[in-house]
C-alpha cells in the first residue's frame, strides 16, 4: 500500500465486515430456522438464537420425509445428487481429457474440424435447447436414468478447452524423451501426461461437481419420479403443497444440507477452484 | 502454438475423440437442430401430428404482448443484477485488496456463495422476506410498509434480483480481486508520488486498467442473468405474480411445459440462441484482442 494510514484501515475492514455480514446472514437464518419447531418458524417471530429441534428436524428431513405431503426422505435425494455431479464430473473430464490429447497430440486428417465441431457447443447451454434434448432423452428411454440426467449436462466443451491449453504448455522436450525411451502413446499418456495434469484435472472436478450438484432445471424436466430428484429440486417441492403451511423449518433444514458439499468444497479446495475457474473462463 | 512432435498415428486419434463427439451429436447437435425445425412446425394437443407452417410461430410470437413483456423483463432484471453484483463485488474486491492481515480470511468468507445453487439460494431469500413470516419482512411491516413478494410484481422483482445478486457477487469478487492483484504496485505508487489521493488513483489509475476484466465480467454476469437465475426465479416466483417475473428462459419453459405449445416454444429458444450467439461471438472477439496484449 502506497500510504498506510490507520483510518483506511479501518473502513476496509468495516466494509469487509459487512460484505461477509450480508453473505452469511441468509444462511444463518436458514440454519436457525432448521432448529425450531414448525409453529415458532410460521408464526413470524422467530428468534436469531437457536432452537432445541435441530436434530429432530434433520432426522425428519434425512430420514422421514415431510409429513403433510408425501415427500421423499432428503437422504434419498442427496445420494441421487452425489451420483449425479460426480458422474458429471467424472464423464467430462474423461471424455475432454482424451478428446484434448487427440487434438494436441496428434496430426490426422479433419483434426481442426473436430475440434470446431466440439468448440460451438460452448455457444449454447442447455437451457435453451431443452426441449429437444428432453425429447432426445426420452426416446432414448433414460427418463428417470442417472445416464439421462448425467450425459446431455456433459456434452460441452469447457473441459476440453483447459486439458487443450494445459498441453499446449507442457514441454515438447517430454514427448522426445519418452520417445526415445520407447514409449508410445499409452504409456506417453499414462506415465508423463497424466501425472502432470493432477492439478488441472482436480481443478474441473471441484468445478463441474458444484456445476452438476446445482443444476435445477434439467433434473426438474427429466425425473418424473420422486425417488429420482435431486436434492436442489427437491427442495422448491417441499415448499409447493396444496395447504399453505409449508414445513419452512424442514425445508430449511434441507437447504442447509444442499449447501454443504459443493460449499465444503469450495472452501477445502479454495486454491485450485479458483484457479481452474480463472483458467476456464479465459 | 502447435507441436512439432506428435505422433503419427491416424487411427488411434480419433478413437480418442469418439466419446466426446458421440455425445456432442446426441445430446447437442440432434436438439439444436430439432429446435430450429421443430419451431417451423404446429403440433396439435397431443403431439400425434405435426404440420410445417413456415414462419408462422415466430410471426405469433412476435406479436404477442407478453413476449415482449418477457423481453422486457428480461432486460430489466439483467441489467438491475449485473450493475448491482458488479458494484458491490468492486467494492469488496479494493477493499480486500489492501494490505489487510486478515485479508485471507475475508476472502475465503466472500467465495463461498458461488457454491450455492441458485434455487436454494432464491429459498433462502425468499425465507427472510417471506411476507407473514420472513425474519426482515417483519420491520417493514412495522413500518406499516405493505410488503408483499407473492402478489406485487415490483416487490416479487426486488426479490429475485436480491437473491440473484447475492448469489453473483462472490464470483465477480474473486475476478475483481485477481484483476487489482495483477495491476502493477509501481504504476500506483507513481500516481500516489503524483499528488493523487486513493479516490482520484482509483478513477483515473486502477479502474481504466481493471476495464477488461469488467467488461470480461459483463458478458459472463449476462449470460449468468440469463440462465442460471432460472431456478432463482422458479423457486421463488414461478415467473409470477401475473407474469411480472416471466424472463425469457422462464417463458420457453412455461410455454412448452405448462402450455403445451412446443412450436412456440422452440421459436423462442431459436430467437435465444440467437440472442446468445450474438453474446458470445462479442466476448470472443474481445479475448482474442486480450490474448495479444
Amino acid at each position: 500500500m502506497v500510504e498506510h494510514r490507520p483510518l483506511n484501515d479501518i473502513i476496509a475492514y468495516a466494509i469487509l465486515t459487512l460484505g461477509v455480514f450480508i453473505v452469511a446472514f441468509p444462511v444463518y437464518l436458514a440454519l436457525i430456522a432448521s432448529t425450531h419447531d414448525a409453529a415458532t418458524v410460521v408464526g413470524g417471530n422467530m428468534p436469531l438464537r437457536p432452537g432445541g429441534h435441530a436434530l429432530e428436524n434433520y432426522y425428519r428431513a434425512v430420514f422421514v420425509g415431510g409429513s403433510r405431503t408425501s415427500r421423499e426422505p432428503v437422504g434419498h435425494l442427496l445420494l441421487n445428487s452425489f451420483i449425479s455431479a460426480t458422474g458429471i464430473a467424472v464423464g467430462k473430464i474423461f471424455i475432454s481429457i482424451l478428446s484434448a490429447y487427440a487434438v494436441v497430440y496428434f496430426r490426422f486428417p479433419l483434426r481442426k474440424t473436430a475440434f470446431w465441431i466440439i468448440f460451438i457447443t460452448l455457444m449454447l447451454p442447455v437451457e435453451v435447447r431443452i426441449y429437444p434434448t428432453y425429447k432426445v432423452v426420452a426416446d432414448l428411454h433414460m427418463l428417470d436414468t442417472y445416464a439421462g440426467l448425467i450425459l446431455p449436462l456433459i456434452a460441452s466443451a469447457t473441459g476440453t478447452l483447459l486439458f487443450r491449453q494445459f498441453f499446449m504448455t507442457v514441454p515438447e522436450e517430454l514427448l522426445e524423451a519418452s520417445r526415445i525411451d520407447g514409449a508410445g502413446p499409452f504409456r506417453f499418456f499414462w506415465d508423463t501426461l497424466l501425472p502432470l495434469s493432477v492439478t488441472t484435472i482436480s481443478a474441473l472436478f471441484v468445478i463441474q461437481f458444484i456445476y452438476g450438484w446445482n443444476q435445477y432445471l434439467w433434473p426438474l424436466l427429466i425425473t418424473t419420479q420422486d425417488s429420482m430428484q435431486t436434492i436442489v429440486t427437491g427442495i422448491k417441492k417441499m415448499l409447493t403443497t396444496t395447504d399453505e403451511l409449508a414445513e419452512w423449518q424442514l425445508a430449511m433444514a434441507t437447504a442447509i444440507l444442499a449447501m454443504l458439499p459443493p460449499v465444503a468444497v469450495v472452501v477445502f479446495m479454495q486454491r485450485l477452484f479458483v484457479r481452474g475457474l480463472v483458467e476456464t473462463e479465459k | 502454438m502447435e507441436k512439432s512432435v506428435v505422433f503419427n498415428n491416424k487411427l488411434l486419434p480419433c478413437l480418442l475423440l469418439v466419446p466426446q463427439l458421440i455425445i456432442t451429436f446426441v445430446f447437442f447437435y440432434w436438439p439444436a437442430s430439432q429446435a430450429v425445425w421443430q419451431s417451423f412446425l404446429r403440433e396439435d394437443a397431443f403431439g400425434l401430428t405435426s404440420e410445417f407452417v413456415g414462419l408462422e410461430n415466430y410471426q405469433s410470437l412476435f406479436v404477442q404482448p407478453e413476449y415482449y413483456a418477457s423481453m422486457l423483463t428480461t432486460l430489466i432484471f439483467s441489467s438491475l443484477v449485473a450493475v448491482l453484483s458488479l458494484s458491490i463485488a468492486l467494492l469488496f474486491a479494493t477493499q480486500a485488496d489492501k494490505n489487510l492481515k486478515a485479508a485471507s480470511v475475508y476472502k475465503t468468507f466472500m467465495i463461498w456463495p458461488y457454491a450455492v445453487a441458485p434455487a436454494v439460494a432464491g429459498v433462502l431469500w425468499f425465507f427472510m422476506f417471506h411476507p407473514s413470516l420472513g425474519t426482515l419482512a417483519r420491520p417493514l411491516r412495522w413500518m406499516n410498509f405493505d410488503w408483499n413478494p407473492l402478489l406485487n410484481g415490483n416487490h416479487a422483482m426486488i426479490l429475485v434480483v436480491m437473491a440473484a445478486v447475492w448469489k453473483q457477487i462472490s464470483y465477480n469478487f474473486l475476478f475483481f480481486l485477481a484483476g487489482l492483484q495483477s495491476i502493477p504496485k509501481s504504476v500506483i505508487e507513481a500516481g500516489a508520488i503524483d499528488g493523487a489521493g486513493p479516490m482520484r488513483r482509483f478513477w483515473t489509475i486502477i479502474f481504466p486498467l481493471l476495464s477488461p476484466t469488467t467488461f470480461f465480467l459483463l458478458v459472463v454476469n449476462i449470460v449468468y442473468v440469463f440462465f442460471d437465475t432460472f431456478g432463482i426465479i422458479d423457486a421463488v416466483t414461478g415467473g409470477g405474480p401475473a407474469g411480472t417475473t416471466t424472463t425469457m428462459v422462464y417463458k420457453v419453459y412455461a410455454d412448452g411445459r405448462l402450455g403445451g405449445d412446443l412450436g412456440g416454444s422452440a421459436a423462442q429458444s431459436v430467437v435465444l440462441m440467437v440472442i446468445v450467439i450474438a453474446l458470445t461471438a462479442i466476448q470472443f472477439r474481445y479475448v482474442e484482442r486480450k490474448v495479444q496484449y
